[in-house]
């Protein structure tokens, strides 16, 4: 994975200055809070309900062993001995103190660490596929270009103060693993008709109040035009997105009014324009970024079978393994949603021990998921018992990857001072319904998402079922969606009706999921029958309609 | 803040100006608002506001000797924009920045084509002369002339 040169390092360093100035002004009072607050932000660090949240980049979701033990330590030195893994592979801190957060900064970047553009009106931290680098149906290894796009876009002078944030993601597969379609600019990696490697860019996607999904602006970007494409779409957007509106800010909003073809015109003026300015790195960036990417010294001729005769075992690593490019591993996915916990987090212990195993097993590396999971992407399968055998004493290892009860949630009304209702109880309790009925297996594939408000950080709109918490005259409502998809066949999901209290949404994902068994067709995903029998059926079980 | 919304007595005069980084005379010539300078003017400065387009300027700017880009808002950063449009076009005259101008946005104004300085209120100078100061490298190009890190690296061989 890559590592920081004098360079990197001297720039998460002086960050750590600035921001301790800055801590330093806001507590010495020449700074206002109102003034405070974007300085703040654009270091992660949000004022929630009951104290600062701080937010950690994962670059990419990659992560070394000394790096994922330096969570671990952080989240026993500053918080309660837990942290929370995000939807955008990132982790986050909920009891964190004003005054040590820059020692904490400081504890980050001795292990190439930052919170740098982490929140705020500026380029959010770079995500990408998971499986990057391991799995069996990639192009390339997107993550040298997320880097190059990392770089670039950190303390970006032009593009620190947009109308709204602004978030990229980078895969280089056909099968989308990174909800790139739902992102500001969605990169994906492609060889063209003459072989060469470039990207293809989808800009304008989005979640939040008015969910879009990215129309492709460009087929093929040549690497050596990577950057400079990049900035010709942030410069528009900067220049023309609305400010008028923080609801309609976002570059999804300027695509729509104007219209992809207009945007897009206007990219490809301002793109030939910046050609002859100087704007791109040089290709041997690129080239010097690459190999810290390389492929880890992968063993031939491994077994490729498990031994089947635990059951449990048996079950995990049918339920939670991802194909490997290389015969005789697999990509091995660590649970973050033990049933009745809470989606994403996880504790000082469980993230030393993630870290071992990583060291062990996995070639010193492990990787974030959106979905709030860890993956150790490249294990042996013939480690994968002893892997499990771990992971399982340290209640890591349960077997529900991709399951009902594979929940997204948001922090919620728990943590969130945006927040209309409860995500964090709702998914606790679903997982635990749906596990005591033992459903969970018979109903397969089946991606549930639950947000707290309509800024959806919980994906709502992205889910095979989504769950939205309202707030219907001071008491939590929830209403209920169904057919969202964030993969490549990206959907967004569709309300069935009027909302439901705490204990009707359960009842009625129930309700769903039984009309889904009834009425499935040989080898049909719970959002296959629903995209062939439609909205109606589900409708009628629900209210009687 | 002389600030007057005023065809004779606009935009901000030279003892507005806390920073600067240029040699020659500071320009003090009364400022018209975009759409005056484009309908009339033999005016050798003006004012860009958030809103307006900078590229309309680009066939003037051999006449003009001062731009002043008003931020009234810190948060809106159309200006940046703004800026590197009109250094990208070949504008050599004063840049100014002007309005609600902090510390934490000097360096990035500066990096922008940004060569004056007029925040609304009085920034302390030893706290600016560290932000101006403050970073040693860049990652990526932008107005001034600083080579960026991934140039660097390429041009400096033998650099761990």
């Amino acid at each position: 994975m890559y590592k920081y040169d004098s360079y990197d390092q001297a720039m998460v360093e002086t960050r750590v200055e600035e921001f301790r100035d800055q801590t330093r002004r806001r507590l010495e009072g020449k700074l206002s809070e109102e003034q405070f607050r974007p300085l703040r932000l654009m270091n992660g660090l949000y004022l929630q309900l009951h104290a600062y949240m701080l937010r950690v980049a994962i670059p990419y979701g990659t992560l070394n062993s000394a790096q994922m033990h330096a969570l671990a330590d952080i989240a026993e030195k500053y918080d309660r001995g837990y942290g929370h893994f995000t939807t955008r592979q990132n982790i986050q801190y909920n009891w964190i103190k004003l005054e040590e957060a820059p020692d904490l900064l400081a504890d980050l970047a001795k292990v190439e660490m930052h919170a740098i553009q982490t929140s705020g009106n500026c380029i959010r931290n770079i995500s990408s596929d998971h499986f990057a680098g391991a799995a069996a149906d990639e192009l390339i290894d997107p993550r040298p270009y997320a880097e190059l796009l990392r770089q670039w876009s950190s303390f970006h002078p032009e593009f620190s103060f947009l109308p709204r944030k602004f978030k990229i993601a980078v895969i280089a597969s056909e099968t989308d693993r990174a909800a790139m379609k739902l992102h500001d600019i969605g990169i994906q990696i492609v060889k063209n008709d003459a072989g060469e490697i470039g990207a293809r860019f989808y800009v304008g996607g989005g979640m939040g109040r008015t969910p879009m999904i990215a129309p492709p602006i460009r087929d093929f970007v040549p690497l050596d035009q990577l950057i400079t494409y990049s900035e010709a779409c942030l410069r528009v957007y900067n220049r023309y997105g609305r400010r008028d509106n923080k609801y309609k800010a976002r570059i999804k909003i300027l695509v729509h009014e104007l219209g992809a073809d207009e945007y897009t015109r206007q990219v490809e003026q301002e793109f030939a324009h910046l050609l002859e300015q100087g704007v791109e790195p040089p290709l041997a960036e690129l080239e010097r970024i690459k190999p810290y990417f390389a492929d880890p010294a992968f063993e031939t001729g491994l077994p490729t079978e498990i031994d089947r005769s635990d059951p449990d075992f048996a079950l995990w690593a049918d339920q939670n393994t991802h194909p490997h490019k290389a015969p005789g591993y697999v990509s091995a996915v660590i649970s973050l949603k033990p049933v009745g916990g809470i989606p994403g987090d996880a504790s000082t212990e469980q993230m030393h021990l993630m870290a071992e195993l990583s060291k062990e097993y996995s070639f010193d590396e492990s990787r974030v998921t959106h979905t709030q999971n860890i993956v150790l992407p490249h294990v042996r399968i013939a480690d994968l018992h002893a892997l499990w055998t771990r992971l399982d004493a340290a209640g890591l290892g349960s077997p529900n990857l991709d399951t009902i009860e594979d929940i997204i949630a948001c922090p919620g009304l728990d943590y969130c001072s945006l927040a209309n209702a409860r995500s964090i109880p709702l998914a606790q309790q679903i997982s635990k319904r749906f596990a005591e009925t033992g459903k969970t297996r018979e109903l397969g594939e089946l991606k549930l998402k639950i947000s707290g408000c309509i800024n959806a950080c919980g994906h709502h709109h992205a889910g095979h079922i989504g769950i939205l918490g309202v707030d219907k005259k001071g008491v939590e409502n929830y209403q209920l969606l169904l057919g969202g998809s964030e993969a490549q066949d990206t959907s967004l999901a569709k309300i069935t009706g009027r909302g439901f209290d705490e204990a009707g949404i359960i009842s009625a994902v129930e309700t769903v999921t039984d009309i889904y068994l009834d009425k499935r067709e040989e080898g049909e995903r719970f959002l296959d029958t629903y995209r062939r029998i439609g909205m109606d059926p589900f409708k009628e079980a629900l209210y009687g309609e | 803040m002389a600030n007057d919304v005023s065809e004779t007595d606009f935009g901000t005069s030279p003892d507005d100006v806390q920073f600067r980084f240029r040699d020659d005379e500071v320009a003090d010539h009364a400022q018209v608002t975009v759409d005056s300078f484009l309908e009339q003017s033999n005016a050798a400065a003006v004012r860009i506001e958030p809103g307006d387009d900078a590229r309309a300027l680009l066939p003037h700017l051999e006449r003009l000797r001062l731009i002043e880009v008003n931020f009234p808002s810190f948060g809106d950063g159309r200006g940046y924009s703004s800026a590197r449009v009109l250094r990208e076009a070949g504008y050599e005259g004063e840049l100014r920045a002007v309005g609600d101008i902090g510390i934490d946005q000097l360096a990035y104004l500066r990096r922008c084509g940004f060569d004056a300085f007029a925040p609304d209120s009085k920034l302390d100078e030893a706290d600016a002369e560290t932000a101006f100061a403050r970073w040693e490298n860049v990652y990526q190009h932008a107005a001034d002339t600083r080579q960026p890190i991934p140039n660097r690296r390429h041009a400096n061989v033998g650099h761990e």
